[in-house]
């Protein structure tokens, strides 16, 4: 290799579980890094990157797993040779990593200040004063404000993002050559994931470090990869320079990642998908991993294990297609995505559904007496309308209140003020069995799939329970329609005599779907659906959403972060922060020209999978501010770009920009926006 | 839960069991010409065993229940104890079954009299350890009386250790002969015991053989090799251990007082044999008692919060606070003065003593809700923020019966683990307790009892020990395999180590 490789990894392996039976997590991982490169490691949940990363630390958790085979070169010194006494001086040092799930890895009982002065005094034996000078100049580098006093905080006083700010100061430490950061900004936030990945980057030029960065996102990918690895049951099927694999990647898997992920290009149509799932890795395999779930698999696919080709310089692939020693057949045309939706039809008629001015007050009980020491402003006055047959969706950042809208709506928790209308009737003043009846008509679907099924129920009873609470029909009534109801999101009918925990991800939030519209609701509130699952799995459920909108026109309120996802799906777009909304209107209009300052923000942050698309970002100072003590004025004033003078005194009117799409800005006030105007246009 | 057809048959037979042999505990003292006598434990005890095992074919149908209780007997420390819980259990169902006999007709009487002696079937089947009496303390195994006695010899009184009326009475001249008899009588009845074991083991084998559909021998190589999940050699080892001391003290039993005598010369074998459904009865019919308060306070608590937490809350946390030992014993003193203000309630000793022993299971049950009140009030809290209760919540599912489908199902770890865990304690408490004066009635068998009559004699000169030591090795035996098997269940339910992935 050339004398800029820094690292290099050939033919990799790692085994888990039994002798007779390994799971095979990783089977044959080759790539190098070169010094001051980002390689990004890219694949679906459970496909080995992770334990990938463990093992070039050999960090992997024994006696379960081991590292059967392979070389890992740090500058040519062979890491898996080392004695761990050694190697431990390379973690932290050389190679150090940021960890998937911040908030469990920072030990809650020592400071901050202590937990990055024990890497210092580890890899530099500095002493007490320069280690605590030290620590506070790293915290201060990455981002936290006053770090002189955040230094003796503990872990649960910081908020997610800043924790991986930590995190990231603790990697930084050793000033190690190789950063792994393994899916840093999963747990975050669009604007906090927009910071942390900026202030990845910028370390990483001034250091001249380099980075392996492990993310399942492609926009990610797209905004700070210099080259892509992407990963596929434990082997990796594809390299190549991010531009080129960008404008033109070449393995199936790959384009399917690519047209499986939602936005306004597709919008209307319906996302292709991958069929199937990841194949056993207890197998020792004799053809393709990816065949059976490939479009353009033929026979010799199933036969032949595909070898790594060089179809251009720099770039490999893992296809029989890409042989030249193989005669490939003609790939047969991918049927292209059904037809596309007939556009939805407009809003007919009056509203489903009708909020004015809901808010939710949680108390803050303090005190032996348990008296109310303060209010959590959760929901703060919210107006909102949806229509048969239409998307609204709910977005904003995590923690700014929008479950609590739509368990609110649906009567699960109870308003303090306001009113919900539904099909008429006040859904506030409604008690006991009157509410109970009229709950058929709406339901939930959770975000995570994993514990919105009770796991002593077998599937049938789980879909069953909303008719049998409701006294729908007599038993085998109920059977049959528990049969058709797991058909028609695409189950087999003998899953009801299963259990939650025997499907995967996908599968469960596809029956979660199927016990909400066995009652036949009218309106659906979708809290985060997809959030906890892969692209592939999410265009499934889009799909099935969608499909179930047309034929029995529901209305949906779509609760999400995912701004792509409501490109693909919405109708309308309401923005949320800190408890109320802020901009509200056809989502065309919004996503395209967004008026409000903290939409603007919020857009700028979305990753987007092409490189060509150079965007500026729009860097919002700080966090979500608690809402036990909202700013006074507009909310967002603390982190506008824009704020001026009266936004700190009064909080913003409505007004509205064209029918159907509203502000509530001071920007858009008319009088403010002409003594403004020259500062409004220079902060975009 | 779900009404399933093909699967009823799991809870039809055990009822039909259940049918049976309460037509039986009925219908056959008056066949036998006895008097059925049922005690008021003796009824729950028996209700305690149908629910156990209505609840066992129930937990069967459940994967989830299922699951980790076969993980429970494939750990061999849990066969071990299991073993011996089941030889516990037996002794004590078998001294739960009372009756009394007739008196001789007396001249002119229509009706027949029943004697006033309260006979259980165990005390049948100990017949010859119960009614070979001493005259007071005699050390195990011995042939002569442990305190001198003024006896008449040649006309002139002199003080000698007799002869015991029963022990070694066989023998000419137990100076010389002891020895020999002592090991004859103990290897013929461990040789007993191994051949009851032998004939277990094949009687398993059979039963095994059956099952799997395999040949005789190829079963029988497999079990002896250890082979399988369920650890059969291990079982069929501990089965022989138990027979073969089994049999030793029932063959040593035939002539002598293995474990000695007391005060009054009642065996201590007996005495401690009987102690055994004192336990048992201390240890399950409280957690009986206290369970339904546990659960139905525990889950409400945690599920509907607000008021109804105050109040639950407030409750425990007021009875947690007065000393337990204090309550026990107001209450049980309270009991005392009852039963002897009135005498004309009870027909026998028995009656009363019995009365006694579940008012005092009454008592501990209501100072020991507590604990698992407050665990279970700790896990509804959090399973209630899951989504799947906010679902059924959305579907109009009624509070209750959210309860007993969502939340209870997703606690009955807890439960589990908690009343097993909780036996052993109680069993000591029992001991504790009586030895402290406000335990069982004083003409009750029990360990406590056994070792608050021995502590006096252990200031002897030389010591009476035997009943200290035979009452301390019984009680040891139920624990530790009670322990055992507790830690053995809260392995297997531990959701930590469950929650791996599927
Ligand atoms: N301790 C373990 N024992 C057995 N199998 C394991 C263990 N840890 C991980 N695995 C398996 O190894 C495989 C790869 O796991 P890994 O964590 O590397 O995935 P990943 O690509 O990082 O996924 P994600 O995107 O969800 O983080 C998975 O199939 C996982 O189930
Ligand atoms: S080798 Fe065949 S099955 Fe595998 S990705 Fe290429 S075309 Fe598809
Ligand atoms: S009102 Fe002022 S602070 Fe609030 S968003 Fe508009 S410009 Fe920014
Ligand atoms: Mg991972």
């Amino acid at each position: 290799m050339n004398g800029k490789t820094l690292l290099e990894v050939r033919n990799l392996s790692t085994w888990f579980g039994p002798q007779d039976r390994p799971l095979r997590v990783v089977d044959g991982v080759s790539f190098h890094i070169g010094r001051g490169e980002c390689l990004a490691l890219l694949g679906e949940s459970g496909c080995g990157k992770s334990m990938t990363a463990l093992s070039l630390l050999r960090l992997v958790p024994e006696p379960a797993g081991r590292v059967v085979d392979g070389d890992v070169l740090l500058e040519g010194e062979d890491l898996l040779a080392l004695p761990e006494m050694a190697m431990r001086r390379v973690r932290g040092r050389r190679l150090s990593m940021i960890f998937q799930e911040p908030m469990t890895s920072l030990n809650p009982v020592l400071t901050v200040g202590y937990q990055v002065g024990e890497v210092l005094a580890r890899h530099h034996g500095l002493g007490r004063r320069a280690r605590r000078r030290r620590a506070v100049e790293l915290l201060a580098a990455v981002g936290i404000p006053d770090p002189a006093r955040r230094v003796d905080d503990y872990p649960h006083r910081l908020s997610g993002g800043m924790k991986q700010r930590v995190m990231i100061a603790l990697a930084l430490a050793g000033e190690p050559d190789l950063l792994i950061a393994d899916e840093p900004t999963t747990a975050l936030d669009v604007t906090i994931q927009a910071q942390i990945m900026e202030l990845l980057g910028r370390i990483r030029r001034d250091r001249h470090m380099a980075m392996l960065l492990i993310t399942h996102d492609l926009g990610v990918v797209a905004d700070h990869a210099d080259r892509v690895a992407v990963m596929y049951a434990g082997e990796i099927v594809e390299q190549a320079p991010r531009d080129a694999f960008f404008s033109e990647p070449l393995h199936p898997y790959a384009r399917k990642l690519f047209a499986a992920v939602p936005g306004f290009r597709r919008r209307g149509r319906r996302l292709q998908t991958i069929p199937g799932g990841v194949p056993r890795l207890d197998q020792a395999f004799t053809g393709c991993r990816f065949a059976d779930r490939c479009d353009e698999a033929w026979d010799h696919c199933r036969a032949h294990v595909p070898r790594e080709v060089s179809p251009a310089p720099g770039r490999t692939v893992r296809c029989h297609r890409f042989d030249p020693e193989v005669a490939a057949p003609p790939a047969a045309e991918a049927a292209p995505p059904a037809a596309a939706a007939a556009g939805a039809a407009p809003a007919a008629g009056g509203p489903v559904l009708a909020a004015r001015g809901l808010a939710v007050h949680f108390p803050v009980r303090k005190g032996l007496l348990r008296r109310v020491a303060a209010r959590v402003r959760a929901v703060d006055g919210v107006d909102l309308e949806l229509y048969p047959g239409r998307t609204l969706a709910l977005v904003g950042e995590s923690g700014c209140g929008k479950t609590t809208v739509g368990k609110a709506l649906l009567a699960l928790v109870r308003p303090t003020a306001g009113s919900v209308v539904f099909q008429g009737r006040e859904l506030t003043a409604l008690r006991g069995e009157a509410l109970r009846r009229l709950r058929a008509h709406m339901q939930m679907v959770f975000q995570d799939p994993f514990s919105s099924m009770n796991p002593r129920m077998e599937v049938g009873a789980i879909v069953e329970e909303g008719m049998r609470a409701l006294g729908l029909g007599d038993a085998q009534r109920r059977a049959a329609r528990v049969r058709a109801l797991l058909e028609q999101v695409g189950l087999p009918a003998e899953a009801a005599r299963r259990y939650p925990h025997e499907f995967s991800g996908g599968q469960r939030q596809r029956i979660a779907i199927a016990r909400a519209l066995a009652v036949e609701p009218a309106l659906l509130v979708c809290d985060e659906p997809t959030s906890a699952l892969d692209v592939s799995v999410q265009a499934q459920i889009l799909n099935l959403l969608q499909d179930l909108q047309q034929k029995l026109g529901l209305s949906y309120l779509f609760i999400t972060h995912n701004l792509s996802v409501v490109e693909h799906l919405a109708h309308e777009v309401a923005v949320m922060y800190l408890g109320r909304l802020v901009e509200q209107g056809p989502v065309e209009q919004v996503m395209r020209a967004p008026r409000h300052p903290y939409t603007r923000a919020l857009l700028s942050a979305v990753p987007v999978p092409d490189p060509q698309r150079r965007r500026e970002i729009i860097r919002l100072q700080g966090e979500l501010p608690s809402p036990l003590s909202p700013p006074a004025g507009c909310h967002f004033h603390p982190r506008c770009p824009e704020a001026m003078d009266v936004c700190r005194r009064d909080y913003p009117q409505w007004s509205e920009v064209e029918p159907g799409w509203r502000v509530a800005c001071h920007l858009q006030t008319s009088d403010v926006r002409s003594q403004t105007s020259d500062s409004s246009d220079s902060g975009i | 839960m779900s009404g399933n057809r093909s699967q009823r048959p799991f809870w039809r037979r055990p009822l039909l069991v259940a049918a049976a042999l309460a037509a039986l505990w009925l219908g056959l003292p008056p066949l036998l010409g006895l008097r059925g006598v049922y005690l008021a434990t003796d009824v729950l005890l028996f209700v305690l065993l149908a629910g156990v095992l209505f609840l066992g074919a129930w937990m069967r149908r459940q994967r989830h229940l299922r699951e980790p209780w076969r993980r429970v007997f494939h750990q061999k420390r849990a066969a071990v104890s299991a073993v011996v819980l089941v030889v516990f259990a037996v002794i004590g169902l078998a001294d739960s079954i009372h009756f009394r006999k007739p008196l001789p007709p007396a001249p002119g009487a229509a009706e027949t009299a029943w004697s006033v002696e309260v006979l259980s079937v165990l005390d049948v089947l100990l017949a010859h350890l119960r009614e070979r009496e001493e005259q007071t303390y005699s050390a195990p195994l011995a042939t002569r009386l442990y305190v001198r006695q003024p006896v008449e010899r040649g006309g002139r009184q002199v003080r000698e250790y007799p002869r015991l009326r029963h022990g070694g009475a066989h023998l000419a001249d137990p100076e010389r002969q002891w020895a020999g008899d002592v090991a004859r009588l103990a290897l013929a009845g461990a040789g007993g015991g191994l051949a009851l074991a032998a004939l277990a083991a094949l009687g398993l084998v059979l039963l095994l053989a059956r099952a799997r559909g395999e040949s005789l021998a190829r079963t029988a190589a497999g079990v002896w090799r250890g082979e399988g999940p369920v650890p059969w050699r291990t079982v069929l080892a501990t089965v022989a251990v138990v027979c073969a001391v089994a049999g030793v003290l029932a063959g040593l039993s035939l002539h002598y007082h293995v474990l000695g005598t007391d005060k009054v010369g009642t065996d201590v074998l007996y005495l401690s044999l009987k102690s055994v459904r004192t336990g048992l009865v201390i240890g399950t019919l409280t957690t009986l008692i206290m369970l339904p308060f546990a659960i139905l306070l525990g889950i409400m608590a945690g599920y509907f919060r607000g008021w109804v937490d105050d109040v639950i809350q407030y409750l425990y946390t007021t009875l947690n606070s007065i000393p337990g030992v204090l309550l026990i014993a107001a209450a049980v003193l309270s009991i005392q003065v009852y039963i002897e203000n009135h005498p004309q309630l009870f027909e026998t000793a028995t009656d009363r003593a019995d009365l006694r022993l579940l008012a005092l299971c009454v008592i501990l049950g209501i100072t020991s809700w507590t604990g698992l009140c407050r665990l279970l009030r700790g896990e509804t809290l959090k399973v209630r923020e899951l989504d799947y209760i906010q679902a059924a919540v959305a579907f109009g599912v009624r509070p209750f019966v959210i309860l007993g489908r969502h939340v209870l199902p997703n606690v009955m770890h807890i439960v589990l683990i908690v009343v097993v865990l909780d036996f052993s304690g109680l069993v000591l408490a029992e001991a504790v307790l009586s030895y402290v004066g406000v335990g069982v009635d004083p003409a009750t068998i029990s360990w406590g009892n056994m070792i608050n009559g021995a502590r006096l004699e252990l200031a002897r000169e030389p010591p009476v020990w035997w009943s200290l030591v035979a009452a301390f090795c019984f009680m040891f035996a139920l624990v530790l395999s009670a322990n055992l098997f507790a830690d053995a269940v809260r392995d297997a339910f531990d959701p930590r180590l469950r929650e791996q992935p599927a």
